[in-house]
């Protein structure tokens, strides 16, 4: 009797249970792809939200200011009755010292890029590649704290006094390489950027370079050409997108970049031809005077903030172009 | 021998030369830079930095034990927050979304949110958290570093997903498990590494933020565990540090600066040594 009862048993509890089983499947299912979903979409909120929240810190600011903003070279916060606030000087340094940094930073990053894809001896590939990779990933603070203990002191002693006085009688250079040397100089920052921007662009070229078939290269070889000039016709033509967007990645970080040059830029809003004086960028301002702001003064530091997010959205987007058109090339 | 051959190689040496100094010049920076931090940071390091509190203006003693804290608690809480997040979005990016409208256009915003200025990100969360709540919070930080946390983990899941194979999850699929099992239980088990060395690298990426922690965290001079109160942390007690007269406190600011980069290098050697012993299996 018993032995007859467990498959009757089974027999009717099976269906009921399968049909459980898979209902909670079902829902487990749905509940997974959808929470996956959510989060995508939370992504697309966060940029959605900082606009939308810079925007709403920023609008007493564009009320009271307008597009003067962008065009006004004066700063004065504690002016009465009413503060006179422009975008000009921070908007100058900050394009100054990106482009200097830059200037410096991309020659020496694509140099060692080369040296390690093509000249380097294989035993030292590794651990100099492993080397700048890790350096890449120091916090931009200890860059910021050496620049201003140790790079400044030493530059503003040693280098910018011979460099003025080299220049001091050719027009032209002697107001970009004007005197007095400063501590605190849009030059000594640019040159802590491009220190800090330089494992950077070497990281991102490298991998770019490595992206070449060998068997383009050896092709290339084969025909006679030297290293440089494999180089310089086979590997950089084939990457020039992945290069020119692994720049303007660079160029992304060192616009927005803040710890490294806020200590050595001097937060001065003035706007003077020469590099060796102090200066500041849209991101020192705005850490150097948020604490103490207030009213449309804080109004008009988000509004720096904003600008420099559309900037640097742009700059990115056109990076981001670049590098998928390398994907889309390679994937042929 | 043909004068042109001779030109060329010139060309060619000039120019290995040059590729080489560009290598010294670089190398030597940077080399300078982890020296003047092991030398200054060494020189200031004692158990003081990791039990007392960071020292009024003109005291002679005094540690980073309050700071030290503030950033543990941050870090984690932030990458706790940001992990689960962008775990599940890069889920839908490689399985779910993989040719979608959609996931283009979040991959596209998860890319420029990776290299957004992480001072905007602290402009937002002071804007959209700490004016609504009414004061700086250790939780405001620890959110901050949360968004900065889940693009970098969108993009590792994302990429790690996508590097196992198809037919595992046919093979899968085909004894009958529904899919949202087939993610967890292989397509992840399958990435386990590389999942782990993504929020280890989130984690490393942090650890160091500064500029989001200036008007968020803020700082707090006394020991504090409470999320809702100012938090010190190392970043912004460094900064504050830096810029002051005292001799003591700029001491203590190098040897700050030497711990987070340890912190830092170590998170970044282990994630890589969990990434080559993926590749070697």
């Amino acid at each position: 009797m018993t032995d007859m009862s467990v498959p009757a048993m089974t027999d009717r509890t099976k269906p009921l249970d399968r049909a459980r089983a898979l209902a909670a499947f079902k829902l487990g299912d749905s509940t997974f792809y959808w929470l996956t979903r959510a989060s995508a979409l939370i992504v697309l909120c966060l940029l959605g939200g900082i606009i939308i929240s810079l925007i709403v810190g920023a609008w007493p600011a564009i009320k009271t200011f307008g597009l003067e903003f962008l065009v006004t070279r004066r700063w004065a916060p504690q002016l009465s009755p009413s503060p006179v606030l422009g975008a000009l000087g921070p908007l100058y340094g900050t394009v100054v010292t990106s482009l200097i940094a830059m200037l410096i930073a991309v020659p020496v990053g694509i140099g060692i890029a080369i040296f390690l894809t093509e000249f380097c001896p294989p035993m030292l590939r590794r651990p100099v590649g492993v080397a700048i990779e890790l350096l890449a990933g120091i916090p931009s603070i200890i860059y910021g704290m050496w620049g201003f203990f140790v790079l400044a002191p030493f530059m503003t002693e040693h280098f910018m006094p011979a460099v003025i006085a080299t220049f001091a009688h050719v027009p032209v250079l002697n107001v970009i390489f004007a005197g007095p040397p400063s501590y605190l100089s849009l030059f000594n920052a640019s040159l802590v950027l491009a220190i800090m921007i330089l494992p950077f662009i070497t990281a991102i070229s490298r991998d770019v370079f490595q992206t070449v078939p060998p068997m383009l290269k050896e092709s290339a070889y084969g025909l006679g050409c030297t290293t440089w000039e494999v180089v310089k016709n086979v590997v950089i033509p084939f990457t020039r997108a992945g290069v020119i967007g692994g720049i303007m990645l660079a160029l992304g970080r060192a616009l927005g970049e803040t710890m490294a040059v806020t200590f050595i830029i001097g937060n001065s809003f003035q706007i003077s031809g020469s590099i060796f004086s102090p200066g500041t960028t849209i991101s020192a301002a705005i850490a150097s005077e948020f604490a103490e702001a207030s009213g449309v003064h804080m109004s008009a530091l988000i509004l720096l903030g904003l600008l420099l997010f559309v900037l640097t959205f742009f700059v990115l987007a056109a990076a981001r172009l670049m590098l998928a058109r390398l994907q889309q090339q390679q994937g042929k | 021998m043909n004068p042109l051959y001779v030109a060329r190689a010139r060309t060619d040496k000039i120019i290995r030369f040059l590729c080489l100094s560009a290598a010294a010049f670089g190398l030597i920076w940077l080399g300078l830079i982890l020296f003047t931090l092991i030398s200054k940071g060494f020189a200031g390091l004692s158990l003081a930095v990791f039990t007392e509190m960071t020292p009024p203006p003109g005291s002679k003693s005094g540690g980073l034990a309050n700071a030290i804290m503030g950033s543990i608690m941050m870090t984690l809480i932030g990458v706790g927050v940001g992990t689960p997040i962008g775990m599940l979005a890069g889920t839908y990016l490689a399985e779910y979304g993989r040719h979608e409208k959609l996931s283009f256009y979040v991959r596209f915003i998860n890319d420029i949110l990776l290299s957004a200025p992480s001072i905007v990100i602290g402009l937002f969360i002071y804007g959209a958290v700490v004016v609504p709540m009414g004061g700086f919070s250790g939780f405001a930080g620890s959110l901050a570093l949360a968004v900065i946390v889940i693009p970098v983990v969108v993009r590792t899941t994302e990429d790690m997903l996508l590097l196992v194979p198809n037919q595992l999850r046919e093979a899968a699929s085909a004894l009958g498990l529904p899919r949202s099992l087939v993610i967890r239980r292989i397509a992840y088990t399958a990435a386990r590494t590389g999942l782990i060395t993504g929020i280890l690298l989130a984690t490393a990426r942090v650890a160091g933020e500064t500029a989001p922690l200036l008007f968020t965290a803020l700082s707090n001079q006394f020991w504090n565990v409470n999320l809702m109160k100012t938090m010190a942390n190392l970043p912004v007690t460094i900064n504050n540090f830096v810029q002051s007269p005292y001799d003591y406190w700029r001491q203590l600011a190098w040897t700050g600066a030497l711990l987070i980069t340890l912190a830092v290098l170590a998170l970044n050697i282990i994630a890589r040594l969990l990434g080559t012993e993926r590749k070697s299996k």
